[in-house]
């Protein structure tokens, strides 16, 4: 077995659900094109769907209601039988196992977090957490130790002896996520898990979810029909629509190359600002000079970028501050050979992977285009405010180059013709100037 | 046109039961016999000790599992009980009451759980309960008279039968009514049916079961009146020769213990089912008793802990200071 195969902890390929009566002959008719809604009697929950999902990511299905994604994730954990297709989780194909194989196969290697946290009434949170051990048959003393520490990790030390009912929904949900998490699976299905909290709570627990996915490295399908969410969580985002996966691809994928016009119409309102990084919408430096040049080429540089200072990078593009103009000159005028002793370490940078979101600040105190560095501090690339700003509108053109309104017309020229013209026709001669400007 | 038309169910069960009686007479015997060594036994266990000990019992039972208030009225009605001379038969009546209970619940609850998990099953039993519940308990008195003869026995499955539709119809409603999120979270951890059953549905049924329970309780004292036209000693016999004398003094005395006994048991079970709902029961008050001391406990740890992290840091402040 290669490494390869190794790091697809569940593969989907052509997978068919449908309920109601006869259901072999309606994927059949499926297969042969038909569509969901010409079927008679039965309904196609899901229909042809293939996948994969890697270890260590967290794998959003995206989708409205009716899309089918609940019955696709009820189907990884075998809670639905697959009607036809071929679902394997770790190598094991759980399509045509036993029921006893199955409950092992959920035990050991698949927990779930629920829409509305299914937490055991009667029984303290600390026994919820541990109920998944109790079914692995850990002994009392050993799960009740392990699921206080997993109480800890999700920040709620102090709770355990409490009933679910005395915990406010956020906290229920933790528990439910500590629960999944206490069976010690390697694969988490999380079914709409903070659709039914508030939004505040929402962002808030979403939050902790990729903090703990930091610490954890657990492999997790996660099953949402708000955007804004599959694009914060997700590695990796499924668009289902009417029983079929539409596009599968990365937040940024789906964002700015939708597959066709339902993803494009579903992506209009998602919050850009969060998903979009600094790497997708940089644009290529023109002001750069390189720290060996000297303060002539640094000032033409600047000219042709109409810019009033530029970044100075050392020969493997590590960025080591600005040049102003000024200083520019003030070298020339003194015959200078080198920038070197005027460099100015005020750049405003950025990482390549921050979300737009936080690039406002920095990229209205920056005197130039925010600087886009990479971890090892090279210069890759500049956002211009209004770059950022077209980024933030919707369509798929957004990312792609912008052509910039054309630069005012120099002082000097202006000063020049009012000079020529003076006491003449001021008027006429304003709208000449702005004319020309346009 | 219909004057020869005749369908004479009747003598065809007729036939029936004397069928059973004359060759199922072995197993008829193994359930007379269970039962009356049962109601029996119980009755003389009831009777036995001195009636003011078995009262404070009964009142020690009413302050445990409901409230002090319960306890003092349950002296109140059993004093009373004595006082109308009725002390014996309403024991007599209590143990077939409790006998015809366990019995319909040990039948009752299984097949409710059965009914709630198959759907087939549910309904034909439904049909079947519509029937018992109401052919008038009279009629099927009848044949078992023919199976067990007079006394006890035949009461305790009359009312059997009479109280076992509540069982089955509430243990089903109260499983089918377990919030099915629950029951997914079961599967999805590699419960299996068994586990799924005792730790997530029964637990949560229990309220609803109890109704159930309590529900059969009081339609098998209802039955009392009925058990005594069986010849099963009690109250209801009382009631049955009282009716024969036209004896009022002596019908309302019988009927009176009749109603202080389904008063007790009735707020006995309910309470039972719903413990929460009665915090100064004596076995509420114990439980959060103790709840509070592991609480106690919890926070005294916590308290250490935190004391021991502070002195942490402030030794770790101290060896900053410059001089």
């Amino acid at each position: 077995m290669t490494e390869n195969q190794n790091d697809v902890l569940v593969r989907a390929e052509g997978l068919y659900k449908v309920f109601g009566r006869r259901t072999h002959e309606a994927v059949d008719k499926l297969r042969q094109g038909t569509t969901r809604d010409e079927l008679e009697g039965v309904t196609a929950a899901v229909i042809d769907a293939s996948f994969e999902v890697r270890r260590g990511e967290i794998f959003v299905v995206m989708g409205l209601s009716g899309s089918g994604k609940s019955t696709l994730i009820r189907m990884i954990n075998g809670l639905h039988k697959a009607t036809a297709g071929s679902l394997t989780i770790r190598d094991t194909e759980i399509t045509t196992i036993s029921d006893r194989e199955l409950r092992s196969i959920r035990r050991d290697h698949l927990s779930m977090v629920f829409q509305h946290f299914a937490l055991l009434p009667h029984r303290t949170v600390v026994d919820n957490v541990a109920y998944p051990l109790e079914l692995q048959g850990v002994d009392r003393s050993q799960r009740v130790a392990k699921a206080n520490e997993i109480l800890d990790l999700v920040g709620l030390s102090g709770w355990g002896e409490k009933l679910p009912s005395e915990l406010s929904g956020g906290m229920q949900q933790r528990v439910g996520i500590a629960r999944a998490l206490a069976a010690d699976t390697d694969i988490l299905l999380m079914d709409e898990a903070f659709s039914a909290l508030d939004p505040l709570i929402r962002r808030e627990m979403q939050e902790q979810l990729v903090e703990l996915q930091e610490k954890l490295h657990k492999t997790i399908i996660f099953i949402t029909h708000d955007l804004n969410e599959a694009m914060f969580l997700g590695d990796r985002i499924a668009v289902m629509r009417d029983g079929r996966i539409v596009q599968i691809g990365s937040p940024e994928d789906i964002l700015t190359d939708p597959a066709n016009d339902y993803v494009e119409q579903f992506v209009q309102d998602v919050d850009r600002a969060r998903v979009l990084t600094a790497s997708n919408v940089m644009e290529k430096p023109v002001a750069v000079v390189s720290s060996t040049a000297g303060p002539r080429t640094a000032l033409k540089t600047m000219r042709d970028a109409y810019s009033s200072a530029a970044y100075v990078v050392d020969r493997d593009r590590t960025l080591l501050g600005t040049v102003e103009d000024r200083d520019a000159l003030k070298l020339v005028r003194k015959g200078e050979r080198s920038i070197e002793g005027v460099i100015k370490n005020d750049a405003t940078t950025v990482n390549a992977d921050d979300v737009l979101m936080d690039l406002f600040v920095p990229a209205v105190e920056s005197k130039l285009a925010v600087a886009v560095t990479d971890e090892k501090e090279r210069l890759v690339g500049v956002i211009p405010r209004v770059t950022l700003l077209a980024a933030l509108g919707p369509g798929p053109g957004s990312t792609e180059e912008i052509t910039l309104p054309a630069q005012p017309v120099p002082t000097t020229i202006i000063d020049q013709l009012l000079a020529e013209t003076e006491d003449g026709q001021p008027f006429e001669a304003t709208a000449a100037g702005s004319e020309e400007a346009r | 046109m219909l004057e020869n038309f005749n369908v004479p169910i009747g003598s065809w069960v007729a036939v029936v039961v004397d069928w059973i009686r004359d060759n199922l007479k072995g197993l008829l015997d193994v359930i007379s016999t269970v039962v009356g060594f049962l109601v029996e036994g119980l009755s003389e266990i009831l009777i036995a000790p001195p009636a003011v000990v078995m009262i404070l019992i009964f009142a020690l039972i009413a302050w445990a599992v409901r409230s002090w208030q319960l306890a003092v009225g349950t002296i109140v009605m059993f004093a009373l009980i004595i006082g109308v001379g009725q002390w014996e038969t309403a024991m007599q009546t209590l143990a077939l009451v409790l006998i015809a209970t366990l019995v319909t619940i040990v039948i009752a609850i299984p097949v409710g759980i059965w009914a709630a998990r198959n759907d087939t099953v549910s309904a034909i039993v439904k049909p079947v309960l519509d029937f018992m519940q109401t052919m008038p308990a009279l009629v099927y008195l009848i044949p078992v008279i023919v199976f067990f003869s007079i006394g006890f026995v035949p009461g305790v499955i009359a009312t059997v039968i009479f109280s076992f539709p509540p069982g089955v119809r509430l243990t089903e409603l109260g499983i089918r009514g377990v919030d099915s999120e629950t029951v997914e979270a079961g599967h999805a951890f590699g419960a299996t049916p068994a586990q799924i059953l005792r730790g997530i549905q029964l637990p949560q049924a229990m309220p609803t079961i109890m109704t159930g329970v309590n529900q059969v309780i009081m339609l098998a004292l209802s039955m009392a009146v009925i058990a005594g036209m069986a010849g099963a000693d009690g109250l209801g016999k009382e009631v049955v020769a009282a009716l024969s004398t036209i004896n009022v003094a002596k019908g309302v005395d019988a009927g009176l213990s009749v109603v202080f006994i389904a008063v007790y048991l009735d707020r006995v079970t309910a309470a039972a089912g719903t413990p929460s709902d009665y915090r100064s029961s004596l076995l509420g008050m114990i439980s959060r008793r103790r709840a509070a001391r592991r609480a106690a406990a919890a926070d005294a740890e916590a308290a250490a802990e935190a004391a021991r992290r502070d002195a942490d840091v402030t030794l770790a402040r101290g060896n900053r200071q410059p001089y």
